[in-house]
């Protein structure tokens, strides 16, 4: 099978010789458009892949920052056919650079699990990361994206024993996502130490690259991470700085520079 | 009581849910990779403490010599007058210590957070009455407790947040959402995710993620256990029906389970209808929800097209919540239990018959049974017999029934 388009751009970021940047926006924040306009400041700024998170209700294992960008986001009114046209103009406005979904699952399940491939592939979408859905419960959901060419990324933890990273390893595909601190989404003041333990743990599991996300928020940390990672992931700074910004094109202007700082980080030495 | 020895854990039941936690096509484990081991330790540590006879033991003395278990089966002859004149019989699970039987299930997971030698105790609460069950066995027990509440509860079971503070408990109100019982659960998983090593998520209701449906389910057991011999001694024969609120579906399914078996007992779930399932201000999950996900397990719950779930409304603080317990979604669709909608209207009238008939004053939560027994008994005539699980005392619900029936004006209105 050919590559997909989330494993050659991680490729692509090796053979630089340096990790991957993804940065993630939920769409429909602060609007659908101005979600859209972010999301593409983010690739502008030097991501090498975008997640674009789905709204939900009942944002579990999200920190202050993100339910707060959710609310805003479901209160405009955001719904799951917003989502998939910021899937669609992104994409199309970047044909190379892969653009994934992350949602709770309960959306998913209720817009119906195949249809939700058929149309996150028609979009032009890479793939899906489900945060809530252990392997066990993924059977169908894999099954359905495999026939529609999409990626299924997983999720592990500093919690995660090692024969437990093998099972979730091997379900796989695209990257494996390690959540590297223990709790809710937001930015941390230090990288701790559990990051570079869990991403050994990991790669002794598996061939997938391993992006880590645990609260990065400037080129330092990025750089810092980038040392033992295949890829830095970040959002809940991106969403900060859309939160913080008084008009839109602020938001987005802050959005881009922020990625081309972060951009630099995992660029150096 | 010897035969009464922790039914839950130790009596074999027909309705053990898969390996991975299914009653038919609900239940299941939706959680953070986070969670996995945590959830996975409480799921082996449960295997074992059943089959130990040692924690057999120390449970069963504490629900007899603290609880006060076996709780009391109460003839309640002038509510039942307004019945239909069946025979109504309340199953007391108010008098036990704390006031509700949130205790029995509390206890049961205090006891396996020791043997699991985590120190700390979260939890969330609707009403208060599982808060202040935590809270005690927190005290009792020694473990650091902090309890996630809902403000708007807060301020409408603000007797409770007194009541916990005063055991030792961190209450902390939750502000995001509607501000109620769902987005408790929400902070409390927010806080286990980020403190597993040391942190028991102390689960209130037979929701969640497997194993919590089937253990919790199991701790309260023991209602079922009890009533049903109870009501055999009294009457010398099985009720007609049996009766219960569900929020989540903790008393219900402790009582309900004992007769699952029992083909000619109906079981009987009374959903909370706010202003009327027919309006957008309920809580009537198994009436009008559709199978998701929330909080952990495939269940009913209350959504919009997207999967977003709908915020759900009750005046009845515990029973105020857009999801239901996996194995009553089980019930509900093979059609052994039957659940009804009954609205604040209705319990609040079932509350002060029952004050006013038997001096006995529930919880706003149990009033919505009474008023589903009142409404059964009447269908079923004076020759039936209904038992009613009488889940928690009204106390805490002084301020909302005082504003609701005017208590606080000059003469009163009623």
């Amino acid at each position: 099978m050919a590559d997909t388009k989330l494993t050659a751009a991680l490729a692509a970021a090796k053979a630089e010789g340096r990790a991957a940047l993804i940065g993630y926006l939920p769409a429909g924040f602060p609007t659908v458009d101005g979600g859209i306009a972010a999301i593409n400041a983010l690739i502008e700024g030097g991501c090498d892949a975008v997640e674009v998170g789905l709204p939900h209700s009942d944002p579990v294992l999200d920190g202050a920052v993100i339910q707060t960008a959710d609310d805003i986001a479901l209160r405009g009114g955001v719904k799951i056919k917003d989502v998939l046209r910021t899937v669609a103009e992104v994409a199309a406005a970047h044909p190379a650079v892969p653009v994934l979904v992350m949602t709770y699952w309960n959306p998913v399940d209720r817009y119906g699990t195949a249809r939700f491939a058929a149309d996150l592939a028609a979009a032009g979408g890479a793939g899906c990361i489900l945060p809530d859905l252990p392997v066990e419960e993924s059977e169908e959901w894999r099954k359905a994206a495999a026939e529609h060419g999409l990626d299924t990324v997983f999720v592990v933890a500093p919690s995660s024993r090692d024969h437990r990273l093998a099972e979730v390893t091997a379900a796989g595909s695209g990257f494996v996502y390690a959540a590297a601190v223990m709790g809710v989404t937001g930015t941390r003041a230090a990288v701790g130490n559990l990051a570079e333990d869990l991403a050994a743990r990991t790669r002794a599991t598996t061939a997938l690259p391993v992006c880590v996300g645990l609260g990065v928020s400037n080129a330092d940390q990025a750089a810092e991470v980038a040392a033992f990672a295949d890829g830095v992931i970040v959002g809940s700074a991106f969403v900060q700085r859309l939160l913080d910004a008084g008009r839109t094109e602020d938001g987005v202007a802050a959005v881009r520079a922020l990625a081309g700082e972060l951009a630099e980080g995992v660029r150096r030495a | 009581m010897s035969e009464h020895h922790l039914p839950g854990t130790q009596v074999p039941t027909a309705h053990i849910p898969d390996a991975r936690g299914y009653f038919g096509a609900y239940g299941g484990r939706f959680i953070p990779e986070a969670l996995v081991a945590a959830v996975e330790q409480v799921a082996e540590e449960y295997e074992k403490a059943k089959n130990d006879p040692a924690f057999a033991a120390e449970l069963d003395a504490l629900l007899k010599d603290y609880t006060g278990r076996p709780s009391p089966l109460t003839d309640v002859h002038r509510f039942s007058a307004e019945a239909g004149g069946a025979r109504v019989l309340l199953k007391r699970e108010d008098l036990n210590h704390t006031g509700s039987h949130k205790i029995n299930n509390v206890l049961g997971q205090a006891l396996l957070t020791r043997r699991m030698g985590k120190t700390r105790i979260i939890a969330e609460t609707g009403a208060g009455q599982h808060g202040v069950a935590t809270a005690t066995a927190c005290a009792l027990f020694g473990f650091d407790c902090t309890i996630y509440m809902g403000e708007v509860d807060t301020r409408r079971q603000a007797l409770n947040v007194a009541r916990m503070r005063m055991l030792g408990a961190e209450v902390i109100p939750v502000t995001s959402g509607s501000r109620t019982l769902k987005d408790a659960i929400n902070e409390a998983f927010r806080d286990w995710v980020a403190n597993v090593d040391s942190t028991h998520y102390l689960f209130g209701t037979v929701a969640g993620p497997h194993p919590f449906p089937m253990m919790v389910r199991d701790f309260h057991r023991v209602i079922g256990v009890e009533a049903r011999q109870q009501v055999l001694d009294r009457t010398g024969r099985l009720p007609d029906a049996v009766v219960a609120c569900v929020g989540g579906g903790s008393n219900a399914m402790g009582i309900f389970h004992e007769f699952i078996p029992d083909a000619g007992v109906r079981l009987i779930g009374c959903e909370a209808a706010g202003e009327g399932a027919e309006t957008p201000k309920h809580a009537a999950t198994l009436t009008k929800g559709d199978p998701g996900v929330l909080h952990g397990s495939r269940t009913y719950v209350l959504q919009d097209e997207d999967g977003q779930t709908i915020e759900s409304h009750s005046i009845s603080a515990g029973l105020d919540y857009p999801g239901v317990g996996p194995e009553h979604a089980w019930l509900k669709d093979t059609g052994r239990a039957e659940y009804r909608p009954v609205t604040d209207r209705a319990a609040m009238e079932a509350l002060r018959l029952l004050s006013r008939t038997e001096g006995i004053i529930p919880a706003i939560e149990s009033a919505h049974a009474l008023a589903g027994a009142l409404e059964l008994g009447r269908e079923l005539g004076p020759e039936a017999t209904v038992l009613v699980s009488l889940s928690g005392r009204g106390d805490k619900d002084m301020h909302t029934a005082a504003e609701y029936f005017g208590l606080y004006d000059a003469e009163g209105t009623n």
